[in-house]
């Protein structure tokens, strides 16, 4: 897949809790094709503490209306700089970048999203993705609390939503895989973005039930090319980099 | 049309903007922006006799206006090199040359041997500079007997351009340049990343699995255009100056100070055609102040 710089315009900047902004972008130019799983390198006015790209997985893409959607959650300087953009700014993003999360074979195959805090922010294209392939895709979301839960409503457009907060504010008590619903169901795939500690959790549950697993990293970046060497992680097939040998990794092939 | 051409000694640039190795891959991973032929020189990836996997994550650390990485010279060995790499750069039209890397002599001269048979591959840029490895590296970089003396040794086995690249971490780079030309070096270039360090606070840890790393971007940039006029002044032989460059005025600026050509590195992470948008600024500045030919400013720089 061919990559772009482009200038994409900011058309909405929601906030969605103190910590978490929705950022909806349109591009002039028609979007090139992306992949659920991928991610943007994002470049931020040039200050002494936002100098290199910030990477941000792709959120959703619309495509009849040429948006594109980031979930930012602000850890930073760069993530803050970009929550305080106004509509109508130009943000230049190079795109598409990484891999992509595997299709599943069956459609009648039980598949399973585990998101934890921002690192839901690809789910949602993935779930996106697969209704939209006909399968039946079911998120199970945790958060720290009721007020860290954001785009609900956008996941049960597309699926069943599971949900755990950590102090029991809405869904069941604790952490997602202390969910009911493993010791209820079995699935075929299960697909998780998160905290790397619940990615761990969901990748240890999917090896102990031989159940295929991808989890998107994420990993500090300098360039998300390829070219730095910054990003990498041990996998079985040595130390790569995760921004173009991932972020999506099977949990067979980490060495967590 | 003003003329873009610089020799370094025998290796022929058809301007003076080359990439920085460690910070452009083998090339192809920029193909997408831009037409990889269109820069001076490409130098590629450290590459050292056998198969290196760096230094564990985490190796980079964003700071002021510049980044730490202790990479670690990570690469599958020069043997990899030159039977996977290499016939996929025989078509871009453009100096592909290596950065050779070693813990020990014996390793420095066995690599760049076997990149004397790659047609190809008109220079070499001897790595005695880097920070991040435990053994050799920077070593052989830091004292004037061991720089003379890896220099010497590759040079009888290397027939081709080869180019010394320098460390700022000592207290007088010219000596260490003199050192360097009088054991046969064609060019040398400066300057490989400042030894730095990181801390997180909150989590009382370094930032960097290694503790220190090497600093590169425009933070470094005042301290590498000092190394650059300081060491053109100092030897004969070309000098290829890098050092933080971000666009084509900082370019300039290290040609005035005495470099022949330039290197860019962290900028490439930021922008990707910024190696275009250089030469292009090149041009239009050599065309503003009515100068024919690059070579006109290298050490241009006027007194006060």
């Amino acid at each position: 897949m061919k990559k772009l710089i482009l200038d994409l315009i900011l058309k909405k900047n929601i906030r969605l809790n103190e910590q978490v902004h929705l950022l909806i972008f349109s591009s002039e130019q028609s979007l090139p094709k992306i992949l659920p799983g991928q991610f943007v390198q994002v470049k931020i006015d040039d200050s002494p503490a936002t100098f290199l790209r910030r990477p941000f997985s792709v959120n959703f893409v619309d495509g009849e209306n040429n948006e594109l959607w980031l979930l930012i959650q602000i850890v930073g300087a760069g993530t803050l700089k970009l929550s305080e953009t106004f509509p109508g700014a130009s943000v230049n993003m190079i795109l598409p970048l990484g891999n992509s999360f595997t299709f599943p074979y069956k459609k009648d195959e039980k598949i399973l999203l585990v998101g934890g805090g921002s690192g839901i922010a690809p789910l949602l294209f993935w779930g996106s993705y697969l209704r939209k392939a006909d399968f039946n895709p079911e998120f199970l979301i945790g958060a720290r609390s009721r007020a860290y839960l954001v785009e609900l409503e956008e996941f049960e457009k597309y699926g069943k939503v599971f949900i755990t907060t950590e102090d029991g504010s809405k869904g069941e008590k604790g952490f997602v895989t202390d969910h009911s619903i493993f010791k209820e169901r079995k699935f075929d795939r299960i697909y998780s973005c998160g905290p790397t500690p619940m990615m761990k959790a969901v990748g240890a549950y999917a090896i102990k039930n031989n159940t295929f697993c991808e989890v998107s990293l994420e990993n500090t970046m300098g360039c998300g090319i390829g070219a730095c060497l910054c990003c990498v992680t041990d996998t079985t097939a040595g130390r790569v980099c995760v921004c173009t040998e991932g972020t999506v990794f099977n949990i067979a092939k980490l060495k967590w | 049309m003003v003329d873009l051409k610089v020799d370094i000694g025998k290796l022929h640039l058809k301007n003076p903007v080359m990439t920085a190795s460690g910070t452009f891959g083998y090339g192809m991973e920029y193909s997408d922006f831009i037409d990889i032929s269109r820069i001076g020189g490409i130098i590629v990836k450290g590459t050292t006799l056998r198969k290196r996997e760096g230094n564990p994550y985490p190796r980079m650390k964003e700071t002021a206006f510049g980044m730490l990485n202790a990479v670690g010279l990570q690469n599958k060995g020069v043997d990899y090199f030159i039977e996977h790499i290499y016939p996929q750069l025989t078509n871009v039209d453009t100096n592909i040359i290596v950065n050779v890397s070693g813990s020990t002599i014996d390793e420095y001269v066995k690599t760049a041997e076997k990149l004397n048979y790659l047609e190809k591959i008109p220079a070499i840029e001897l790595n005695i500079s880097c920070p991040n490895v435990k053994e050799g590296g920077m070593l052989f970089g830091t004292s004037c007997t061991a720089a003379n003396e890896v220099v010497d040794k590759v040079r009888r086995v290397y027939k081709n351009v080869l180019i010394v690249k320098l460390s700022p971490n000592v207290t007088d780079i010219s000596e260490i340049a003199k050192a360097v030309e009088d054991a046969g070096a064609d060019a040398i270039s400066l300057i490989n990343t400042v030894l730095g360090m990181a801390i997180d606070a909150e989590t009382r840890k370094p930032c960097l699995s290694t503790v220190t790393g090497g600093l590169s971007g425009p933070a470094i940039k005042p301290l590498a255009l000092r190394m650059v006029w300081e060491t053109a002044r100092a030897v004969k032989i070309p000098v290829i100056g890098m050092g933080g460059i971000m666009n084509a005025a900082d370019a300039i600026e290290f040609m005035l100070a005495g470099a022949s050509a330039v290197e860019v590195g962290t900028a490439n992470f930021i922008d990707p055609t910024v190696t275009i948008k250089i030469i292009e600024g090149i041009e239009d500045y050599l065309c503003r102040h009515g100068f024919s030919s690059v070579s006109e400013i290298v050490g241009a720089l006027e007194t006060l």
